[in-house]
């Protein structure tokens, strides 16, 4: 579905991506894992076309992203919630949630998304007319993910989804991506959170300073010598 | 309502009164910056240039074509859309990124442009635009308001109200909001920025150019005449709260009344004095705007 090939990037002078290869396929949870710097969220930011690659191909169910604007990235399926929630905050939950279905194709089951995002975050039902810039942490990454829902995604990038929440609040939000996973929205997780990212994802894939060492099953990574002593402490 | 006591509050009422039917065209022209820098972080100082054009415009409209100026301004705001959206499409967005120093000597530049080719067209003499009802006004209890200035008002009301509603109410309104509030995350919602950014900057110049129309009966008409507007509506932005509609809206009327009072209780050449006061204590005081946000 997602074909990431041989995908370079650099900052100015600065190489962060190193022929980086990745797949996604229809149905699945794939997760990269890697420690601060090591290239998750530029990974991201190049299939939403945030920033341009130096050199690869990104290609989506027959779409060449690399050729496509930001907001024409979304209208083929693929919708990232970014690091850091990024909601809009001077507008309510319900505003907020209206621009995640901006696209033509969104706008058109946009009633049918908000009862469905309510059903599945109940919080944000009963903080509608909230403004996003004033919710806690975790409400506000209820509704980023939310927001990120209402665009109808095929492929949903969930971009550190659990940083700075509460632990109790961190089972929850992985419970709820695999929930939606569930619905038949494919996801590509970035996190730096192994161990409940590994429990979920069918597949993952380990970046080190830009380059893939190492990927394979979800259970296999959680139980690989290399995974547990770099992330797990063991 | 003759007595003798009475004669100072009266004088009082009259100048606020004008003061803000002045102010809500300074307010237009406040509004229009407040979009283009809340949409891009942009401050464009060929703004009081863009209300310029809109006031030769509507001068050429009554002159070659008797249409009166008020009725002109179904024809300057679609052309001034225009305008500002080519503008846009054609200089800004390519400097959306650069350095800030650049965006300024950008926009100082088109405005200059603007003058000068005025200039060139009509040269630097004041041309004055007479309807017979320019200096005609009515009495409201004791009060003497102009009625070009009255009308001017209700027209701004109207378009601010309809204005506000677009922002509020409608997606592409939302839209442009988000844009201004998160650039990159409302591109990762499958917002085109680059369209609202058009939109915006042409919505600005329409503001403007409106703004060029509601006062071309009261005020001379002459190429130079942006500078002061530019820095006016900058000031009025300020006050408001870089970015804020309603701040902008306040930050007119504010400007207005202080224009006015400062000129019956000090002296016409200083009435502007007035209106720094108010700026530098704000900036002193408040410096994030009187409503304090700096987002749409």
């Amino acid at each position: 579905m997602l074909k990431i090939d041989k995908l370079n990037f650099s900052y100015d002078d600065l190489k962060v991506l190193w022929d980086v290869d990745l797949e996604v396929n229809e149905g699945e949870i794939v997760t990269v894992l890697g420690s601060n710097g090591a290239g998750k969220s530029t990974t991201l930011k190049n299939i939403s076309r945030l920033v341009s690659p130096d050199s690869g191909t990104i290609s989506f169910a027959g779409h060449d992203l690399t050729r496509l604007e930001p907001h024409a990235v979304v209208e083929t399926g693929v919708v990232q919630v970014p690091e850091g929630r990024r909601i809009f905050p001077e507008m309510s939950v319900r505003e907020n949630l209206r621009m995640g279905s901006y696209t033509k194709n969104a706008k058109r089951e946009r009633k049918e998304n908000i009862e469905r995002v309510f059903s599945l975050f109940p919080r944000l039902r009963e903080r509608e007319k909230q403004l996003g810039g004033t919710m806690s942490g975790g409400e506000q990454q209820m509704l980023a993910i939310a927001r990120g829902l209402m665009a109808n995604p095929r492929l949903l990038l969930l971009d550190e989804p659990s940083l700075g929440l509460a632990p109790l609040l961190v089972k929850d939000i992985f419970d709820i991506i695999r929930e939606i996973n569930r619905q038949g929205v494919t996801i590509l997780l970035v996190e730096q959170n192994v161990y409940q990212s590994l429990r979920i994802a069918h597949r993952g894939y380990v970046l080190e300073t830009g380059r893939v060492v190492l990927t394979g099953r979800g259970e296999d990574l959680l139980n690989n010598d290399h995974v547990k002593k770099a992330f797990l402490g063991m | 309502m003759d007595s003798p006591s009475l004669q100072p509050l009266l004088l009082f009422v009259q100048s606020l009164i004008s003061g803000i039917l002045v102010g809500g065209v300074y307010a237009l022209i406040g509004i229009g910056l407040t979009i283009i820098f809340g949409v891009m972080r942009i401050i464009n100082f060929a703004h009081g240039d863009i209300m310029m054009i809109g006031m030769y415009l509507t001068f050429n409209l009554f002159t070659l074509a008797g249409v009166d100026p008020f009725v002109s301004i179904a024809v300057c705001i679609p052309v001034m859309f225009l305008f500002g959206g080519l503008l846009q499409k054609l200089f800004i967005n390519r400097i959306l990124n650069a350095l800030p120093q650049n965006q300024i000597l950008l926009t100082i530049g088109l405005g200059l442009i603007m003058s000068n080719t005025m200039m060139l067209i009509y040269t630097s003499d004041y041309k004055i635009l007479t309807t017979d009802y320019s200096s005609s006004s009515f009495s409201l209890m004791g009060i003497s308001i102009s009625q070009p200035l009255a009308i001017s008002f209700i027209i701004t009301a109207v378009i601010t109200a309809v204005l506000y509603w677009f922002l509020m109410k409608t997606d592409m309104g939302q839209a442009i909001r988000a844009t201004a509030q998160d650039r990159q995350a409302a591109q990762l919602m499958g917002i085109n920025v680059k369209r609202m950014s058009i939109i915006a900057f042409g919505l600005g110049a329409a503001l403007a150019g409106t703004a060029g129309a509601l006062i071309s009966p009261t005020y001379y008409i002459f190429p130079q005449i942006g500078s002061t507007f530019t820095l006016k509506a900058f000031v009025i932005t300020v006050l408001g709260g870089m970015g804020s509609v309603i701040g902008a809206t306040l930050g007119g009327i504010l400007i207005g009344i202080a224009e006015s009072l400062g000129a019956v209780y000090i002296s016409s050449g200083w009435k502007e004095v007035l209106v720094y006061v108010i700026f530098l204590l704000v900036l002193l005081f408040k410096p994030s705007g009187l409503l304090g946000k700096s987002r749409m």
